[in-house]
């Protein structure tokens, strides 16, 4: 006897995923939003990710300014060099870093928050009771990712030019609102809007692929683990692609 | 334990038109007719595993029938089915006359109101407090909005199952008798119809499987609850069973009281109710 195809689990798996999806909108429009649960994962994901991402926004700056000022200085374009870190960092590595950040923190967390209310039968016992879990944990936390992680993103970029500024200052000294004007300079809002809608397709991506693998995690207790690990895996890998996509997208819609 | 874990309300009229408040409701003389959960011919399999083949019984409504059989024959499994989290392969499985497998989201939504699930390990919700718990069906389920009222259903749900101090403690910080205890009285406070027990006692020492168990019985008095007790412990099966089914191989072998039972000629049967 043969099995089954080598593409079927794939398949499978990929049909699951839609399933979930269209079940995270039919609860998204459904009467009754948890709107207190919402503002405590926004809590929870916002908030408690703040100190990581502004750290690493923060060193992120100072370290790129740092680097790229000798070389700059060699050309005699040091004075370019704000607005060269400014723009990286806002373009690309900022959402690309805080979403790698919380794909790590925040869609692990979910996915072994979810995976153990799973094997411990919470969320069976939550849908035999008539309520819907899907409304109560899934559309939360999806939502509440989807918010906060561009608001921590432009905390981050703000706090990287911060350390940016911090980092030239050691060279020579120059006023924080100097350095600001300089830094925004060859910035605009074409710069600024495709980095923020990005980084809303990241944020849903890490909360709908934590949610997904906690919510479908196998009975068992090791499989919370498993829910954990492999939620940062896929939430990592979906932000690297979301990201060359929207790279492509915005080089097509802004610079065209 | 004196009060009543939730006196019918003004605007509850689900029990209070079929049992009026002081009738005594006693299964066997009154309504041993009526059919609440009707299974025949359910067949479930995993891939390759036959987990149910041929499984038909019924529940009656106001009894307590109790389900015997070795570990993994099936008997979650036909439970789940009762509350749509499984579906059978064939067969049919029908609670108050309809059928669960045809029921769409909101039938099955009302469905499930009607019926209480306890699972084995009281599956509290981690991150809230007991009170938040058993609030949680009451503003989920119901959609009561007023909190006195609700504060209230609470005080008295856990005062039903002797717990009433407990009410800000987080779940973690219960015992395994305690978890279950409150487990309880979150399934009892939206005053199911049919009441599904996985293992009410496993786990819990001989005395408190026996208050459990004593418990399970109370409620059945009191509220006329039919329900459906899966269990290896011998004790709450004589405390709690009004009739007896033992599954093996995925259908029943067996059917009758306990004493019946106790001393049937087949030695599988009689097993069970050995001391090991
Ligand atoms: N969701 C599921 N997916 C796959 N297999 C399952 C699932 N649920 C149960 N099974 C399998 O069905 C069989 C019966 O399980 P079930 O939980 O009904 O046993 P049980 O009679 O309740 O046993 P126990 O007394 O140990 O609780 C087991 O072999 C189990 O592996
Ligand atoms: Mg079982």
């Amino acid at each position: 006897m043969t099995g089954p195809p080598f593409w079927e689990k794939p398949l499978l798996a990929i049909a699951e995923q839609v399933r979930f999806l269209g079940a995270f909108f039919r609860n998204l429009f459904r009467p009754g939003f948890e709107w207190g649960e919402f503002v405590r994962q926004c809590y929870l994901i916002g908030y408690k990710s703040l100190g990581l991402c502004g750290i690493t926004g923060f060193i992120l700056g100072f370290v790129l300014t740092l680097q790229s000022e000798p070389t700059m200085k060699e050309f005699g374009a040091q004075s370019f060099v704000p607005s060269m870190v400014a723009i990286s960092v806002i373009r690309e590595i900022g959402p690309v870093i805080i979403a790698l950040i919380c794909a790590g923190k925040v869609a692990s967390s979910i996915g072994a928050e979810l995976g153990s209310m799973k094997v411990t039968e919470q969320i069976d016992a939550m849908e035999v009771s008539g309520a819907s879990p899907m409304q109560y944990l899934v559309v939360t936390r999806i939502l509440a990712c989807t918010i906060m992680l561009p608001i921590l993103t432009l905390i981050a970029d703000a706090l990287a030019l911060l350390g940016g500024w911090v980092a030239s200052n050691i060279s020579n000294k120059v006023a924080l609102v100097v350095y600001f004007n300089k830094s925004f300079s060859s910035l605009d809002f074409s710069d600024l809007i495709p980095a923020v809608i990005k980084t809303i397709f990241f944020g849903f991506a890490i909360g709908f692929v934590g949610s997904y693998k906690g919510y479908n995690s196998d009975r068992g207790t090791e499989s919370v683990g498993v829910a954990a690990n492999s939620a940062v895996v896929s939430a990592s890998l979906w932000v690297i692609v979301l990201d060359a996509i929207a790279v492509q997208l915005t080089s097509v819609f802004a610079y065209s | 334990m004196k009060a009543p874990i939730i006196p019918p309300t003004a605007n509850d009229t689900r029990r209070t038109e079929k049992f009026p408040e002081n009738q005594p409701v006693s299964a066997a003389q009154n309504n041993q007719q009526e059919v609440v959960v009707d299974v025949r011919h359910l067949a479930k399999s995993f891939g390759k595993n036959k987990v149910l083949t041929d499984l038909t019984y019924q529940l009656y409504r106001g009894e307590n029938l109790i389900v015997l059989g070795k570990s993994g024959t099936g008997k979650s499994v036909s439970i789940k089915c009762m509350v749509g989290m499984l579906q059978q392969d064939s067969g049919s499985l029908k609670v108050f006359g309809e059928e669960v497998k045809d029921l769409d989201e909101d039938g099955l939504r009302e469905l499930r109101i009607r019926i209480g699930f306890l699972f084995q390990s009281g599956a509290l919700y981690d991150s809230m407090t007991v009170f938040d718990n058993l609030a949680f069906p009451l503003t989920r389920v119901l959609k009561l909005k007023d909190d006195a009222e609700i504060e209230k259903r609470v005080k008295e749900a856990l005062e039903g199952v002797g717990l009433a101090d407990a009410v800000n403690k987080m779940p973690s910080d219960l015992s395994g008798g305690q978890r279950k205890r409150i487990g309880l009285a979150r399934t009892l406070i939206l005053k199911p119809e049919i009441m599904l027990y996985d293992e009410p006692t496993t786990g819990l020492d001989p005395i408190t499987s026996r208050e459990i168990s004593e418990l399970i019985r109370e409620m059945q008095k009191k509220y006329n609850i039919s329900s459906i007790i899966i269990t290896h412990d011998m004790e709450c099966a004589r405390i709690t069973g009004d009739r007896i089914i033992v599954m093996k191989a995925g259908s029943i072998t067996a059917e009758g009281q306990y004493d019946e039972l106790a001393n049937a000629p087949d030695e599988f049967v009689r097993s069970f109710f050995q001391p090991a």
